[in-house]
């Protein structure tokens, strides 16, 4: 029996492991071994150099340049998707008209508004890109949103979007607030219907309006799903890829304006072939990403409210 | 979704057949109007993008481009049929297919598996191998895949660059960490007793997951495969890094390829069919599983 139960758990955990592990931890492992190489891909040709390869990154323009970019989003992107998710799930679940006598009651069609908003959270970022592409071409009539503009009068507000210097970032950030809102709005949605109505219904009869009631009551019980969903979003505008590279103008341009640190990396690997300078990047990559997970539960933490 | 069930009537304030009182009225009805009117802004911003790539699809790529918004002036089916076999989407239709099909039965198999062991038994290393599986869904990809690069080039004794077995044994090893994580918890809800039962009357270990476990964890199983049909399908920087073969590209590689060609070959409603070919597997599963996709999206922020 004992024998039998130990053969089972080695033979179910076995296979699962070693794929795991060597698609998984071993890259992982050997990133940070890579990181202190000069190597360039040829077998056997890899020189360890030590830190030079931080060094150089610590001096390169263009990756501070490019982590800029990724940090401005990184603190950005979460605040606007997050604020928008929570302003529409509370709109969904409390911003009904009064019905049947209830006091607090979702809006009609919330399902069918969860379903459009959810949506681009399944299809492909490769779409998203070539569709918000179209969305920004220059062009004064070619462009969606330009021809847009002038068939509104409004030509004076028509702009090269990703190709105006200034205007590049902000437009790869909409577009991912526009993907993201959705999954939130989905998130809060459900955590707000698992609190209790009577606390609803309480701070109303005790005189409390809608805005009162979702900055005392609403939000400090959603805290804690808050706090776990900024950490994903940063996470996502950490990455900023296949956004980057299929819409923007000469891949991180105009001029460096969208470059961020996985395009760098991307290039720096597939196109000039330093693996060891690469693979230091995304050492950095780990760095910030676990900095701003830590920094983001030590300062957003608070009382946990049980209800 | 719960709105209406939690929406209990508060007698007094029914009136004979009024929706609510006094100032439940005025203030829900200006709040009603309000929020409808952001909330349908917001879906057409999210919708019509979607809707325009699917009537784009029947226009001419001359009229795509020329007046975006217009409606086809005639259908142009042939955007399909060139999308299907001049574009190739076909053939990257059936390589995702392949791909991601494999994959997902992969993953689900093998991680129900891990998760099955480590939840149910209690051996020496269980905790140490299940923070090895869940530490490993805060591993950046950019990070995983100079590495992996080389090692499916270099791998002993076969090709794994830019192969189905390759991207699939890659694709399983990503989706592993969530599928255990997720697994592991839900097989820990599941009765311990139908298994001990099933065991006294003489079934194996593996007899009792196979027939007793896996249809009970049933509910589990399609949340997290049809997450990971979804991951999978969409795919990106894995295949761009480790499958830069034509006729190995999946969707999302052709299409971004595609793409970027654009620029000269303008063939913008071949491009915008193949788009809409790409979307439809996945708007399939969406609309009928729409319940179980957010829910198991959104799973992993709510646990």
């Amino acid at each position: 029996m004992r024998h039998g139960k130990y053969r089972f758990i080695a033979g179910f955990l076995a296979l699962p492991l070693a794929i795991y592990a060597i698609f998984v931890i071993s890259p992982f492992v050997q990133a940070f071994q890579l990181a202190m190489t000069d190597w360039s891909g040829l077998a056997g040709k890899a020189t360890y150099i030590g830190f030079k390869n931080y060094d150089k990154l610590v001096h390169s323009d263009e990756f501070w340049n490019a982590l800029k970019h990724n940090v401005v989003m990184l603190v950005l992107v979460p605040i606007v998707t997050l604020a928008l998710g929570l302003f529409f799930a509370y709109m969904l679940n409390v911003g009904g008209r009064a019905r049947r006598g209830a006091v607090i009651t979702g809006v009609r069609g919330a399902r069918f508004y969860k379903f459009v908003f959810f949506f681009p959270q399944v299809i492909s970022i490769t779409i998203i890109s070539v569709i918000w592409f179209n969305i920004y071409n220059p062009d004064p009539s070619d462009g969606m949103l330009n021809s847009l503009l002038g068939a509104v009068g409004l030509d004076s507000l028509q702009s090269a979007w990703l190709g105006e210097k200034s205007l590049a970032l902000a437009c790869i950030m909409v577009v991912m607030v526009w993907a993201n809102v959705g999954f939130y709005v989905v998130l809060f949605s459900a955590a707000m219907a698992s609190i209790p109505r009577e606390i609803y219904e309480a701070s109303l009869l005790d005189g409390a309006g809608r805005a009162q009631t979702f900055f005392r009551i609403t939000l400090p019980l959603l805290w804690d799903t808050v706090q776990t969903g900024w950490v994903y979003m940063g996470i996502i505008a950490m990455d900023a890829f296949a956004l980057v590279q299929i819409m923007s103008v000469n891949m991180g341009g105009p001029d460096g304006a969208t470059d961020v640190v996985p395009l760098r990396l991307y290039q720096t690997a597939f196109r000039d072939s330093q693996f060891g300078y690469a693979s230091a990047m995304g050492v950095a990559m780990l760095v910030v990403t676990l900095l701003f997970a830590v920094l983001t539960m030590r300062f957003a933490r608070r009382e946990r409210i049980e209800f | 979704m719960t709105t209406k069930a939690g929406a209990a009537p508060v007698a007094e304030e029914v009136p004979e057949k009024g929706r609510g009182a006094g100032r439940g009225r005025t203030e829900g009805g200006v709040l009603n109007v309000f929020s409808h009117g952001i909330l349908l802004a917001w879906a057409l911003m999210v919708g019509l993008p979607l809707l325009w790539v699917l009537w784009s699809s029947f226009k001419s790529s001359g009229d795509i481009l020329g007046s975006p918004w217009s409606l086809p002036r005639s259908l142009h089916f042939e955007n399909w049929a060139h999308a299907w076999d001049r574009a190739n989407i076909g053939r990257y239709f059936l390589n995702t297919v392949v791909v991601v099909g494999a994959s997902v039965i992969g993953t689900m198999t093998l991680g129900s598996m891990a998760g099955y062991v480590l939840a149910r038994f209690s051996f020496p290393g269980n905790r140490f191998i299940y923070y090895l599986f869940v530490a490993g869904m805060s591993f950046p990809v950019f990070m995983l895949v100079i590495p992996l690069f080389f090692v499916l080039r270099d791998f002993p004794g076969t090709r794994l660059l830019a192969t189905y077995p390759g991207l699939i044994l890659v694709y399983i090893a990503f989706s592993l960490p969530f599928t255990v994580f997720f697994m592991t918890a839900f097989f820990r809800t599941l009765p311990a007793s139908v298994a001990e039962a099933a065991m006294i009357d003489g079934a194996s270990h593996s007899r009792v997951f196979f027939q007793v476990m896996l249809p009970m964890a049933k509910p589990g199983l399609i949340s997290i495969g049809i997450f990971n049909f979804l991951g999978q399908w969409n795919q990106y920087l894995l295949p761009m890094v480790l499958n830069q073969r034509e006729d190995r590209y999946v969707l999302t590689q052709g299409l971004a390829e595609l793409a970027l060609q654009q620029g000269y070959q303008g063939d913008w409603g071949g491009l915008m069919a193949g788009m809409v070919i790409a979307m439809l597997p996945v708007l399939i599963v969406y609309v009928i599983f729409q319940r179980q996709v957010q829910a198991g999206l959104t799973a992993g922020a709510l646990k």
